[in-house]
């Protein structure tokens, strides 16, 4: 009877429980880790309930409105950046003691690695892209919403889902212990019984639906909802990054949603897809994953890119050079993304004419990368750079990414392959492309656009202070990993015994805590700016003298973005508009606005989508059976249900939109000698620039 | 005979190349990050100088803020990389055939069968007539030829100062051919992570004279065990070599275990198993409930392998 309702979970399962019993360093790290979870969740109910957030909190979770779900994916990604970045440093201090064993287990440290892996990936740096596209693209593209907003709110709720099964696994049994890559047999049935593949599965798999319909929605987004003259040609770099992306996504994640479907059931039913006998073939998982993983890098760095577009030519007063030139190596790099994938085997066994048409396609790839770096030079080139945090981010990149991109032409030679496949070089590379590459993107987005959404600007000195600390404890953290690598370090290994790898990974292990502080800086930028927003407010909407039209909004955007619908007649409209003196102009006739109504549909989805996950990791088939069809009879209610719409009534919105454009219109404006201080409330004026 | 003391320094990786495939793929290395840097040192070199000249504070070069285009510099932009790709493409592509690591370095390689286990090597010379576990010698100068398989997880067989890395994976077979040119000891490793023994899992390549080969050989070929269907299904339970020995009743033996072929087709029959039987957890060598009572081989399959000869 038990057994039918609890399946396979027992009272051992229970981390906590574990603790007790074997009481031990590696269960002491991971009880603490699952601590946190129950006693960070009772401080955050005593703390809704306390300050009588509760009402606000589900305001905020049934709501449609893309700026609201972006901000909670970035939330989100923020709290799994945490658990990311613990888990580095983690593994990064046993290193630095591991000369023939650390002080973790070699079991601990397995799940280590594939949860780092995964999460970074998966929940950190996909929802962080997501948020930042969900904010700006709309604005960007002179927008209300998205497509689909109550698709979009799915697409979150099964994010989170595949988020909470993720997490889950901290407190209840245990995580996959074979890479983020997870590759089968070692991840089969036979091999490994427990429930962690089952978790790793089920969380990508059913967080990686969730992305294939963001990259629906964004792509009709775009293509549907831009504003009168908007055309393909005059849209902002970012949203055309997000446009690649998304379409990326829409190829990419169903062969990911395949494979992991394929490993399910060879796992549950004894299907013999992957399996080493009975015909199955484990190199088959592989190729499926990696037609997803290739692109998936892409997925992750081309809005990243159109992050570095956009700061190149706001923060140096110019316009973007070669505007055709990036988008076209855009769209080929979104090409040759799915042109590539067996350059992450080439040690598999195959002919070397596959491995060299495969090594030079790769290669093809650095040929636009190069492209748009010289381009976002070229447009610093003859402007008026300001050193601003996004600057340093950007310049950290143009000197790290390139170093990336090296070693990514090094690794793409399968000679070369032969030698550094699955080294800590693999190791730095990757890191090499993510950090410097995605995650700076990611950053300077955030500090450029949190204005945007929030009214505040972050905290100038404290922003450039965690820039730093990223790039420091980033070279100091991967850069002797390329060396090691080279001395045949292999990755993912708990220990070593050669005496010369010590003092690499001892520096690797100050970078790595350098790295912690850098996140720790991050949340104390975002909290002492929360403390001074009085200070920081730039209400009129344009701090950083923008060029596109998500900056000729308020700060904060309301929930309408657009009182009007703007009209577009070249690129950087904003800058023209400014330039023309037709910015923030009075506006004749207002209309009402018709906006989606909060809804639970996405909400319920992401609690059934849960039950269905964590039914079927534990075996308690009545909890997968009956999350599964109340997912479906959900979607088929909602389906059938009008969808709700609230009118703002136009003099509402004549009210607030007129009082903002006088204010603009009164107010004096600030040149760039001001960006940073408490002058700045988000009016440009023309720049008193010089020239020599 | 070979005496590890005399050999002290272990080649770990292809900066101490000890055969001609580990030292191309080293200048290899070299030619490709040269020929990248002609792509990679103008953004260097031209950052902080358009950094300095051009910073708000105190600039010296025109503000130009509608410059966006210039067909000259849009040419030298793709063209540049465009042809550093070309360079290293044709570079990579006829190193990629030279160092195909199915390609044979000489006539009448010596023929070795390897099996991955966990976390163990198993190197089979059938010509011998003997098995070495987690210790490969090969003749100074003579051509090798490994055919791989596991009878676990997919492993990966790299030898890095001497040729690199190949995978290798049940129900399959996978080459590596190299040589050895010089004398002296590279370690060996499994570079695919397999659990929790996985960082233990190395072996030591000797290549050493003619003469040290063959009494080498002799050596082994004389030994009192034999791989069997009984030792190999103990060598296939999960541990180190090390701590198989303990189960072979050798325990207080030191080296590595050397072993006559009993069984001169057990490299077959290991590939066969996965031909021919529905594999249970008790019978799958990696698993957890792996019992080396109820996994017997079956007899060597007429049938002919899957291997990834495309």
């Amino acid at each position: 009877m038990l057994d039918a309702i609890f399946g396979r979970l027992t009272w051992d399962s229970i981390i906590l429980v574990q603790a007790v019993e074997q009481p031990n360093i590696n269960t002491f790290i991971t009880a603490g880790a699952a601590a946190m979870m129950p006693v960070g969740g009772v401080m955050i109910v005593a703390l809704l309930t306390w300050m009588k957030w509760w009402k606000p909190l589900f305001e905020w979770l049934t709501s449609v409105d893309h700026k609201k779900i972006g901000t909670m994916y970035i939330i989100f990604a923020v709290i799994m950046l945490f658990r990311g970045v613990v888990e580095g440093m983690l593994m990064r201090a046993n290193q630095a003691v591991g000369l023939n064993g650390g002080f973790l287990s070699s079991d601990h440290f397995n799940q280590l690695f594939t949860t780092h892996g995964t999460n970074m990936i998966f929940f950190v740096a996909m929802p962080f892209l997501f948020g930042l596209i969900n904010i700006i693209v709309p604005l960007q593209i002179g927008a209300r919403d998205v497509a689909f907003p109550r698709l979009n709110q799915i697409s979150l709720g099964l994010t989170a889902a595949g988020g909470f099964l993720f997490m889950i696994s901290l407190m209840i049994g245990e995580f996959s212990t074979g890479g983020w890559t997870g590759y089968p047999s070692f991840t089969g049935r036979l091999v490994n019984p427990g429930v962690g593949p089952d978790y790793y599965i089920l969380a990508i798999a059913i967080s990686g639906i969730g992305s294939t319909l963001t990259g629906v929605n964004f792509s009709v987004t775009i293509y549907k909802l831009r504003t009168a003259g908007m055309s393909f040609m005059r849209m902002p770099l970012f949203t055309w990054t997000a446009l690649c992306t998304s379409i990326l996504l829409i190829f990419a994640m169903p062969p990911l949603t395949a494979c992991c479907a394929m490993l399910g059931l060879d796992r549950f039913l004894g299907f013999h897809f992957f399996t080493n006998d009975m015909g199955g073939n484990l190199m088959n998982f592989i190729n499926l994953f990696w037609m997803f993983g290739h692109p998936e890098v892409y997925i992750l760095i081309l809005p990243a890119f159109g992050v570095m577009s956009e700061i190149s030519s706001t923060f140096s007063g110019k316009r973007l050079y070669g505007y055709t030139s990036i988008v076209a190596a855009t769209m080929c790099i979104a090409v040759l993304s799915f042109t590539v994938w067996l350059h992450h085997f080439f040690t598999m066994g195959q002919s070397a004419t596959v491995n060299a048409a495969f090594g030079v396609a790769t290669m093809l790839i650095a040929i636009p990368t190069g492209v748009k770096i010289y381009d976002w030079l070229a447009t610093l080139w003859g402007g008026r750079i300001r050193f601003t945090a996004p600057m340093i981010y950007l310049c950290g990149f143009f000197v790290l990414f390139t170093i990336g991109g090296l070693s990514g032409v090094v690794l793409a030679s399968p000679t070369l392959d032969y030698q550094l496949h699955n080294s800590q070089f693999l190791v730095a590379h990757f890191h090499n492309v993510i950090i410097p590459g995605v995650l700076f993107g990611i950053l300077a987005g955030i500090h450029i656009w949190f204005p945007k959404i929030y009214g505040f600007r972050l905290m100038e000195g404290l922003s450039r202070i965690t820039a730093f600390l990223w790039a420091i404890g980033f070279i100091l953290a991967f850069m002797p990993l390329y060396q090691t690598g080279l001395m045949g370090m292999t990755r993912r290994t708990v220990a070593y015994e050669d005496p010369a790898l010590v003092p690499w990974m001892i520096v690797s292990g100050i970078g790595a805590l350098i790295l912690g502080c850098a996140f720790l800086s991050i949340l104390l930028t975002i909290f002492v700016s929360v403390l001074n927003r009085k200070k920081l407010m730039v209400p009129i909407g344009d701090p950083w003298d923008g060029r596109s039209l998500e900056w000729a909004t308020p700060a904060p955007t309301p929930e309408w973005n657009f009182a009007v619908l703007p009209k577009v007649d070249c690129r950087d409209a904003f800058t023209d508009a400014k330039a023309k003196g037709t910015a923030y102009q009075p506006i004749e006739k207002y209309e009402d606005i018709e906006m989606p109504a909060n809804t639970y549909y996405g909400f319920i989805i992401m609690i059934m989508a849960s039950g269905l996950g964590f039914g079927l990791v534990w075996h308690m088939w009545w909890l997968a059976i009956a999350s599964l069809l109340g997912a479906i009879a959900t979607a088929i209610t909602y389906a059938f249900l009008p969808q709700k719409q609230y009118i703002i009534p136009a003099a509402e919105v004549r009210e607030i939109d007129e009082a903002w454009r006088r204010s603009a219109r009164e107010g004096r404006g600030i040149t760039r000698d001001d960006e940073g201080n408490e002058a700045n409330q988000g009016l440009a004026r023309p720049d008193n620039i010089t020239n020599p | 005979m070979i005496d590890p003391s005399t050999h002290l320094a272990i080649a770990e990786s292809f900066l101490q190349p000890m055969g001609p495939v580990a030292a191309d793929q080293l200048r290899h290395l070299i030619i490709v990050t040269l020929l990248t840097l002609i792509a990679v040192v103008p953004v260097m070199v031209s950052m902080p100088w358009i950094l300095w000249r051009y910073r708000r504070s105190k600039p010296k070069g025109e503000y130009r803020p509608s410059w966006e285009s210039n067909s000259f510099l849009e040419w030298l932009m793709w063209g540049v990389p465009i042809v550093v790709v070309a360079l290293i493409g044709v570079n990579l592509t006829i190193m990629t055939f030279r160092l195909d690591p199915y390609k044979e370095l000489g006539k009448d390689p010596l023929q070795v069968q390897v099996i991955g286990l966990d976390w163990k090597w198993i190197f089979i010379y059938p010509d011998e007539g003997v098995a070495l576990v987690d210790e490969l010698v090969v003749p100074e100068g003579r051509a090798v030829e490994l055919t791989l398989t596991t009878d676990t997880v997919m492993q990966s067989l790299q030898i890095s100062a001497i040729v690199g890395q190949i995978y290798a994976m049940p129900a399959m077979t996978t080459k590596l051919n190299f040589r050895a040119v010089k004398q002296g000891v590279a370690e060996g490793m499994n570079s695919q992570f397999t659990g929790n023994g996985f960082w233990k899992q190395k072996f030591q390549v000797y290549s050493v004279s003619k003469e040290d080969y063959a009494a080498r050989m002799k050596k082994a070929q004389s030994s009192d065990l034999s791989l069997t269907d009984d030792t190999y299904a103990i060598l296939a339970m999960q541990g180190t070599s090390e701590e198989a020995k303990k189960p072979l009743a050798i325990e207080n033996r030191k080296g590595p275990i050397e072993m006559v072929l009993g069984d001169p087709k057990i490299f077959q029959r290991v590939l066969a198993r996965y031909m021919v039987e529905d594999m249970t957890p008790e019978s799958q060598p990696g698993s957890p409930s792996y019992d080396p009572k109820k996994s017997p081989l079956p007899p060597a399959s007429d049938k002919p392998m899957m291997g990834m000869e495309m």
